[in-house]
């Protein structure tokens, strides 16, 4: 393998491992900001649930920011097509997350009921929406998306926000939202106290198997699609210009690597495994959310594996299709950035993990009342 | 409006909105960290509440700056997808490193700075308090190292296969002279603005006769932390004029007005009417050599004029063209090293030629009026950088004097003795977001046509989506953050009015 190549696999790789970052440690505060209208009943109890994360979601949400961020600097032509094609979908997204600081920020310093109430709808939406539009985004993937290139590399694309709501989509949609959920009622039950946290237990009971049931149902369902292939050798370090190769549509093309590396059926273990383990732990609240964070790291690296090397297959253009092997930017920067996350990853987690240590308890309705800071 | 103009007034919009809070945010939290400071090595309370009740302040700021920043990382690829695929092989990685090593930080060590007062020793907080203020900084550093690039694009190449342009020298890209001095410039902008902020608010207390020990202490601070950023934003603006000057020499004879060149040392015009259609300023008052010196730093070289500037454009869209038809030759016949070598020696002026595609598309064919006119749409907007770069200018110097009598009065202790003087500090509070907003339209409405200097314009670089898309997100954006803005102030004034003391919980007559 050449070194370009290698720089392209790690840094699919690493695009994995971001979203995966994401859905973990973002997944548990817009899960929390989900059920916050089903777990908490009065305003004591809602404040329990958003000072759950109160003091972690804003560098939660750096996840998403960076995952942004990597997206542009690593798979440029990716960060292009995807955000003005999926346009409407995103501005959905972008929307309900400036909700959510104002929420956390401005929900308890005034105490009019209607205000707080507001914001606390705010916060419900900042949680579900972008947890549903990024699985409907990612069912869309599996079933490509109309769009193609002209000579001079500008994306046109026939996308619809209506085209982007299919059946199949919306699944992905649901199964995405359950995973979130699953992961904010984990958290909740490791973080919040009384009442909250019995409700949160019952919930991660209900998620888990909303979720298993839906995650197979779509499993079964993607099989039947034509996914895609590329016709003939392509050079996997050529110049990144999806205009050279050809691609067309396969019979059940998304099972072909699982069946060529059976190993990879693991993520899908990973995935409801996961979720069945995160029920049956619920009593070890620690545990239990070590195993609903494999359920976001076993659901991505499904998708991952079955759509590789597509990163964005087109319906319409196949030979348009993003791919790992022409849509990455230059050697150098992947290697500039590769270095740069070698270096700073590892001091983000550990900082990240002495703030965890800091924060560690339970938060209970008494000391909120006495903190003039807590949300 | 076409698609190009929506998206341009979106991403004004947002950007200039977004940036009514990173100011803040950027000068609060160096002060809370001096402010800390005192308080660790003190032990005196008074320190403790004056970074509290500033602190509560900056959150409610600081949750509007991370709330509209979010918009922006994402708008590139949303609203401008032909820009991010033509420069992200560039542009992106300082986006990336700013989440990875700034953000990430600040964002953190924010909720540390909140919530961790009882959990954490003095010292310990401290530190966070000063991670935070850090991370804020490299922050900034990142992004205007991005922008730097789309004012003085360095350190990368275009690539005929891929169609865009590519790193070749990271390091030049970090060490961009126009982004150092950029960095610089709007990081002492934003320490000014959190000055005045602190000093405004104080002087209001001192007004009302309330929070005195506060309000001093607070004002002696802001006095110092203003005078030195006031003084370091004029004098380090005079480098991001010395920088602009070697690279962007049309902006600088936007800003001036200067339709033909003069002869070395060049006159700076004080005041003036432009007339864009006759090219010439009138009632122009001038003061002898002092552009001269400040776009050169030299008495001998000459600033070259707008007249001039069109001229040299003509040329180089000649020469683009030449540079765009081999372009086209080398897509049919790949392996000819020839014709790579010829595209290699036209290929800087390639974006010139591309400023024809608002003109026609086939720029291949263009006639010597289209080039004249391709040439002359180089020209930026004359009178509004003229006066916006004026009152900037006025203004910074209008701090200088200000935050001088502050010192002045902190260092005779006579801060709340003269009733002007502290009218004088409130009637300032709005004048550094005016000043900010006006310098960030030199910098970006002067920029145009181009979104990347010389490679990209601004006009090629939108996405292909429908315009009743953008439409539709220019609505919810103005609604959503009109909203959000109503919100902010609000709970600003709310906590302003109860003072320290009520703010942070206490009963009000605890001082």
């Amino acid at each position: 393998m050449s070194e370009y190549e290698i720089l392209r696999l790690i840094w699919w790789a690493l695009l994995g491992i971001l979203l995966i970052g994401f859905a973990i440690m973002d997944g548990f505060d817009l899960g929390t900001a989900a059920l916050l209208p089903f777990v908490a009943r009065n305003d004591s109890e809602r404040r329990v649930v958003v000072n759950t994360v109160g003091p972690v979601w804003e560098g939660n949400q750096v996840w998403f920011i960076l995952g942004g961020g990597a997206i542009f600097a690593a798979w440029p032509a990716l960060y292009a097509a995807s955000f003005s094609g999926f346009y409407l979908a995103m501005f959905l997204v972008l929307l309900t997350l400036i909700l959510r600081p104002a929420g956390f920020k401005f929900r308890s310093k005034i105490e009019n009921p209607a205000w707080r109430t507001f914001w606390d709808y705010a916060l419900f939406a900042g949680g579900v929406v972008p947890a549903l539009v990024f699985g409907v985004a990612f069912g869309n993937l599996f079933e490509g998306v109309p769009f193609g290139f002209d000579s001079d590399l500008r994306f046109h694309s026939q996308i619809t926000l209506l085209s982007l709501l299919n059946p199949f989509a919306l699944l992905c949609g649901l199964v995405s939202l359950s995973m979130i959920v699953l992961q904010g009622a984990t958290w909740l039950n490791l973080k919040a106290t009384g009442h909250v946290q019995k409700r949160a237990a019952t919930a991660m009971l209900t998620a888990t198997l909303i979720f298993v049931w839906l995650f197979v149902i779509a499993g079964i369902w993607v099989v039947q699609f034509d996914g895609y292939k590329i016709l003939g050798v392509m050079a996997h370090d050529g110049p990144s210009n999806p205009l050279l190769k050809f691609v067309v549509p396969a019979r059940h093309g998304w099972l072909a690597n699982y069946l060529a590396h059976p190993l990879l059926w693991l993520t899908l273990v990973a995935a409801c495994g996961g979720a069945v383990m995160t029920a049956m732990l619920r009593r070890h609240p620690g545990l239990a959310f070590l195993c609903s964070s494999l359920v976001p790291a076993g659901t991505i690296a499904t998708a991952g594996a079955a759509l590789f090397p597509f990163l964005l297959p087109s319906s319409t253009v196949p030979g348009s299709s993003l791919t790992v092997w022409d849509a990455s930017s230059s050697k150098l920067t992947l290697s500039i950035m590769l270095g740069a996350v070698v270096i700073f990853l590892p001091i983000v987690l550990a900082y990240t993990a002495w703030v965890y240590r800091v924060m560690r308890g339970r938060v209970f309705a008494e000391d909120i009342a006495k903190t003039k800071n807590a949300y | 409006m076409d698609i190009v103009e929506l998206s341009r007034l979106q991403f004004a919009l947002t950007a200039l909105y977004h940036f009514l809070f990173v100011p803040l945010t950027l000068g609060l939290s160096i002060l809370l960290g001096i402010m800390e400071t005192v308080y660790v090595m003190t032990g005196k309370q008074i320190w403790k509440q004056m970074v509290q009740f500033w602190g509560v302040l900056f959150g409610i700021n600081f949750a509007m700056g991370v709330a509209t920043g979010i918009t922006m990382e994402f708008q590139f690829g949303t609203n401008w997808a032909y820009y991010s695929h033509y420069v992200g092989d560039v542009f992106g990685a300082p986006l990336a490193i700013e989440g990875l090593m700034a953000f990430f930080l600040e964002a953190t060590f924010v909720g540390m700075f909140f919530f961790a007062w009882d959990r954490l020793s003095r010292v310990q907080h401290l530190i966070a308090t000063w991670l935070l203020a850090l991370g804020t900084n490299l922050s900034a550093l990142w992004i205007l190292i991005a922008n730097g690039w789309m004012q003085f694009p360095v350190g990368a190449k275009f690539n005929a296969d891929t169609m865009r342009m590519e790193t070749t020298d990271f390091m030049a890209v970090l060490f961009n002279p126009v982004a150092q001095a950029k960095f610089v410039h709007t990081v002492s902008a934003g320490y000014v603005c959190g000055s005045v902020f602190v000093l405004a608010i104080s002087a209001i207390y001192l007004l009302r006769g309330k929070y005195r020990q506060f309000a001093v202490r607070s004002m002696t601070v802001a006095a110092s932390f203003g005078l030195a950023s006031a003084l370091s934003v004029v004098v380090l603006g005079d480098e991001s004029g010395y920088t602009a000057g070697q690279n962007q020499k049309m902006k600088i004879a936007a800003i001036e007005a200067m339709w033909q060149t003069e002869p070395a040392p060049a006159s700076f015009t004080l005041f003036g009417l432009p007339n864009l259609a006759e090219h010439k300023t009138e009632y122009a008052i001038e003061i002898p050599w002092v552009l001269g010196l400040i776009a050169t730093r030299s008495a001998d070289t000459p600033v070259p004029g707008i007249e001039q500037l069109v001229g040299e454009a003509q040329q180089r869209i000649a020469s683009g063209i030449v540079a765009y038809k081999t372009l086209l030759a080398v897509r049919k016949d790949p392996k000819n090293a020839a014709l790579r070598s010829d595209l290699d020696a036209h290929v800087a002026d390639l974006g010139y030629a591309l400023l024809l595609k608002k003109i026609r598309p086939d720029i291949e064919n263009a006639t010597p009026e289209q080039i004249s006119a391709a040439a002359a749409s180089t020209i930026p907007d004359v009178p509004v950088l003229f006066w916006s770069f004026r009152f900037m200018v006025a203004i910074g110097f209008w701090f200088i004097a200000m935050f001088a009598a502050a010192f002045w009065f902190s260092a005779k202790r006579q801060l709340d003795r003269y009733r002007w003087f502290l009218w004088l500090s409130v009637l300032t509070l709005p004048l550094p977001w005016i000043a900010i907003e006006l310098g960030w339209i030199v910098a970006e409405y002067g920029r145009q046509p181009w979104a990347v200097v010389g490679v990209l314009p601004t006009a090629l670089g939108v996405s292909s989506t429908d315009a009743g898309n953008v439409v539709f997100s220019l609505i919810g954006f103005v609604t959503f953050y009109s909203a959000l803005l109503v919100a902010d102030l609000y709970l600003l004034v709310k906590y302003i009015r109860l003072g320290p003391n009520a703010a942070l919980g206490a009963p009000e007559d605890a001082s």
